[in-house]
């Protein structure tokens, strides 16, 4: 294996094995995640065909704001020492960013994974013609999802704001992802196709890996 | 001749309209330990992160193994640098075999070698405890044993003998020896005036963010 792809999986595994002590993901964001969608059911008249087409919608916001939560939760935050105990081992920005990525993926999967039969149970929506085809949809969502939280904690390490403008840099890039995702579930839901939404996840993933390739040395620089 | 390890001239940093650092000069030499002494808000800690390639200067030139200050030269250095700071740079959430182990890691060293380090800094019975519920003086020797680990060219210890008890001491006695042996060098911060006069070659005084 390459130097590049140990350090991003040492990255990655120290991530994920910080998150599963801390237990910030499962502990807070995934059961407030999970009441998210609870919460509908129970505000609305329970009208069975109402419940069906705010599924959907209820899906894609859930996720997104929980799913940016974990993307830039606490535990993946990194203190000034260990940033410039990082840049001294001569760990690649890249990688860093990569590996950072890859351990938010696998929480943004987990917590897909989590709420859809949540959101099968609780809504009863119009069953999916061909559910595997919306497999590559949702992992690409959630791979913007998890470069974009990756990218908007690392512009706003070390500032007092942090907590607030992270999101709000996150937000708006965040929309062409919500919407390939969702468009794509419509399509399938039509028996249409959905290469056009699937390019459109594509397209936004490689913007978000271009920018975080190309801002990962600088950021390194200024963090520390 | 051999070229000095760090080689300072005239090196000023600012923070925002701050002076912290005005006109420091510094050479170490190959095999030479130095000593930093000086009040708190002198710079000391400034002066180390410029010499870690951290810090990059606002005016005056520098070498550091070789590397220009202030350019991507640096990069090339930096694997042969370890700092350890005030605050130890550890994750709370690992134990300290796991802290020591990524950091090998991430280096390309055994897995081996770190577990070796944590014994000789004598953590090997509480290797497993998390970072986070050890003492500080724990994570210093983790720290510790991370120079020991990597054995880099150029040891900087800020607030060197804070939070550690005598045994810590000589493992730092260790970390010097090995560094003079290699020909390499290192910069030791500490306000320990007497244990700082045991273990350096001599003592460079700053004031005021310049070199008295």
């Amino acid at each position: 294996m390459s130097s590049f792809w140990r350090q991003a999986l040492q990255v990655a595994k120290r991530d994920l094995l910080v998150e599963g002590r801390a237990g910030e993901g499962v502990g807070i964001v995934l059961p407030f995640g999970a009441l998210a969608v609870f919460v509908v059911p129970l505000a609305t008249s329970g009208s069975a065909s109402l419940l069906a087409d705010l599924a959907a919608p209820v899906y894609w916001l859930v996720t997104l704001l929980f799913g940016m939560q974990l993307a830039l939760r606490q535990t993946a935050t990194e203190t000034v020492p260990q940033r410039r105990l990082l840049v001294l081992l001569g760990l690649d920005p890249v990688a860093r960013f990569v590996g950072r990525t890859l351990s938010a993926w696998v929480l943004l999967i987990g917590l897909q994974l989590v709420l859809i039969p949540l959101v099968v149970l609780f809504y009863e929506p119009e069953p999916v013609p061909t559910p595997a085809l919306m497999l590559p949809a949702l992992a690409l969502y959630a791979l913007g999802l998890a470069m974009l939280g990756t990218l908007a904690g690392d512009l706003t390490v070390g500032l007092r704001t942090r907590t607030a403008l992270a999101p709000m840099l996150a937000a708006p890039l965040a929309v062409p992802l919500v919407m390939g995702a969702s468009q794509s579930l419509i399509s399938i839901s039509r028996g249409e196709g959905i290469l056009t939404w699937t390019l459109l996840l594509v397209a936004t993933d490689l913007a978000l890996s271009v920018a975080g390739v190309v801002t990962a040395r600088p950021l390194e620089e200024t963090a520390t | 001749m051999t070229d000095p390890i760090v080689q300072l001239r005239d090196i000023g940093v600012r923070f925002g309209t701050v002076p912290v650092l005005v006109a420091v000069d510094l050479t170490i030499a190959p095999g030479e330990v130095v000593g930093v002494a000086g009040p708190n808000g002198s710079g000391k800690t400034t002066l180390l992160g410029v010499v870690a390639t951290l810090i990059r200067p606002n005016s005056g030139t520098g070498r550091v193994l070789g590397a220009a200050l202030g350019t991507d030269d640096v990069r090339r250095v930096r694997r042969r640098i370890g700092l350890s700071g005030h605050e130890p740079a550890v994750y709370p959430d690992l134990t300290l075999a796991e802290n020591l182990r990524f950091v090998a890691r991430i280096a390309g060293v055994t897995v081996e070698a770190a577990d070796r380090a944590l014994a000789d800094v004598g953590l090997a019975a509480a290797a497993d405890r998390p970072a986070g519920r050890s003492s500080h003086g724990m994570q210093r020797r983790i720290d510790l044993a991370r120079m020991l680990m990597l054995e880099p060219d150029l040891v900087l210890l800020d607030e060197a003998h804070a939070g550690l008890d005598q045994d810590a001491e000589v493992i730092i006695d260790v970390i010097l020896e090995r560094t003079r042996r290699r020909r390499g060098a290192a910069l030791i911060v500490s306000h320990d005036a007497e244990r700082l006069a045991r273990q350096v070659d001599r003592v460079l005084r700053i004031e005021a963010g310049a070199t008295v």
